[in-house]
């Protein structure tokens, strides 16, 4: 089994912050492939709306068949997905892309912003000492979630929640020392992540993300740069959606 | 029941394509629909060299549809022989190449590339809006559309396909020219130049500043345009343009199109085309038609 598109059943959705809402959807055949790190396509009701709307997992249920999708609402799309409840169906593509690779040694999880939620399934599934690190703007959400799986430290723009300042701020304020840094946020974050995995020798695995149409590595919307020339598209592109979302430091500039 | 259809003496076992540029070679869509079943998938670009393509983001949504400017990323023809095409060949389906390039030695070029390839059809791309040089440039004026169609008919083995852009005062002279110069068929529309603007960032969606609009927003254009150069020229058209269902396929087959390309529909719908192949056969059975054939530019 691979990919596939389906209609899912909603099981239940919160809001659980401003703007930010948790939504349980029954999509068995896609939760038993999925992995940490991966994420899915959402569809619109609304036939003015054609593009699926990306969304991270936050949590993978294979023996329910469910998955959680945590997501900020950022335009009409996810304005309409939030209003769904358990009386709604939506119809789901999934799972897509490659997911972080769990590796062996001290980790640091970081997520900033609405790059949190998919760092949840993985502190559930990396059998390793670990760190976790959260960025806020001002506003904090699910930070009591992770604190089974690891040290929670946290970081925000407003200094309302922990260190004022970036996810970097918070590791240099807390000392925090990893061989092997998991992250996903904003570009700025990602950018300074690298730059420090890179110049300190730390194994680092960056999910990005960027506007998407097919989801499956077709149309090519979605690329970043990529250090080398990239064995498919044979120049300095990756496509998110296919060969990532999640790409090593030194794979590609930011 | 008959859903055969024939383009320039290639038989396609029925009228349903990909829009170039919207289902890669197909190995992206493998895993959703049975290649099989296509009448033939037609093939993102390809260009002599690789293409890196334009800065993101490369695209947007519009109301009722999408608006991108990838700029033809591509791998360029020595990949696509030797990955793309080899693939293909693996399917029981025709194989259409969509050819790209800057300047008319470069469409040269990945056409003799393909003189001996196992491949179909040959669509030229004179009329993507989202490159600076070549593209559209051929595609917008009759003289360089007919100058080029008569270099590349001269050199190319496999039936050529000239694929028009609908941002033009007039597709039937367009239409007129490339049929003069001796293409064999012709494919329309490519997108309609669009832009849009994010209110919130105080800058332009796409970074290209503007971008191709395609979906069912533009359908009725589409199929305005391939009645208007139906009715204009002899030659088989491929109709493309918004497609999202069987109904609308049928529009397009009913304004004088031979085959049907389903293009930002893959993105709705990974699915669409295999439904809409389905979706045609329960209408002919439905209406009592033997021959798809038959429908074919039966609107008057």
């Amino acid at each position: 089994m691979g990919k596939i598109k389906m209609t899912a059943n909603i099981v239940r959705q919160e809001m659980i912050a401003t703007d930010i809402y948790s939504m349980i959807i029954e999509a068995k055949d896609i939760a038993k492939e999925a992995k940490p790190g991966q994420f899915v396509d959402l569809y619109s009701a609304d036939g003015s709306k054609l593009l699926p709307r990306p969304i991270s997992l936050c949590e993978i249920d294979k023996v329910a068949g469910t998955l959680r999708l945590v997501y900020r609402v950022a335009g009409k799309g996810t304005l309409e997905f939030s209003r769904l409840t358990s009386d709604h169906t939506i119809d789901v593509l999934g799972p897509l892309g490659n997911g972080f690779n769990l590796e062996n040694g001290k980790a640091i999880l970081i997520g900033g912003g609405i790059g949190i939620p998919p760092m949840l399934q993985l502190a559930k599934e990396l059998n390793c000492e670990k760190s976790i690190v959260l960025g806020y703007r001002d506003e904090e959400f699910l930070s009591a979630e992770f604190k089974p799986y690891g040290e929670v430290y946290m970081s925000s723009d407003s200094g309302t929640i922990g260190v004022k300042g970036t996810v970097m701020d918070a590791i240099k304020e807390y000392g925090i020392e990893g061989t092997h840094i998991y992250a996903c946020g904003p570009t700025p974050m990602l950018r300074a992540i690298q730059q420090y995995a890179l110049e300190n020798g730390i194994r680092a695995q960056l999910s990005l993300e960027e506007r998407m149409a097919c989801g499956v590595g077709a149309c090519l919307a979605c690329v970043c740069k990529s250090k080398e020339i990239d064995a498919h598209s044979m120049v300095h592109n990756k496509r998110i959606c296919k060969d990532g979302p999640v790409f090593y430091a030194e794979e590609v500039e930011l | 029941m008959n859903t055969k259809v024939n383009i320039a003496g290639v038989e396609l076992k029925n009228p349903i394509t990909v829009a170039s540029g919207t289902f890669g070679s197909g190995m992206e869509y493998d895993e959703f629909v049975n290649l099989d079943l296509l009448g033939a998938v037609t093939t993102k670009g390809v260009a002599n060299i690789p293409w890196p393509g334009n800065p993101t983001p490369r695209i947007a949504e519009t109301y009722g549809g999408m608006m991108n400017a990838i700029g033809l990323q591509n791998p360029g023809i020595d990949t696509f022989v030797k990955r793309d095409i080899p693939f293909l060949k693996t399917k029981d389906t025709k194989i259409i190449v969509n050819v790209c390039g800057k300047s008319t030695e470069d469409y040269l070029e990945v056409v003799e590339r393909l003189a001996d390839e196992d491949v179909d059809l040959l669509e030229i791309n004179v009329s993507c809006p989202n490159v600076k040089e070549g593209g559209i440039a051929f595609g917008q004026d009759p003289k360089a559309l007919y100058d080029i169609t008569k270099a590349i008919k001269a050199k190319a083995k496999q039936p050529i396909i000239m694929k028009l852009s609908p941002n033009v005062t007039d597709i039937t002279e367009m239409a007129k020219a490339a049929e003069a110069a001796g293409t064999d068929a012709l494919s329309l529309i490519n997108t309609l130049t669009g832009m849009k603007i994010d209110v919130n960032r105080r800058t332009f969606a796409v970074a290209n500043k503007t971008a191709g609009v395609s979906g069912p927003a533009i359908k009725p254009i589409a199929v305005r345009m391939v009645y208007q150069v139906a009715n204009a020229v002899k030659l088989p058209i491929i109709g493309m343009g918004g497609v999202m269902c069987t109904e609308d396929a049928l529009e397009f087959i009913m304004a004088g199109a031979t085959a049907v390309a389903v293009g930002t529909a893959n993105f709705h719908n990974p699915y669409a085309t295999a439904e809409i192949i389905k979706g045609i056969e329960d209408y002919m059975i439905k209406n009592n038609i033997a021959d798809i054939n038959e429908l074919i530019g039966c609107v008057k």
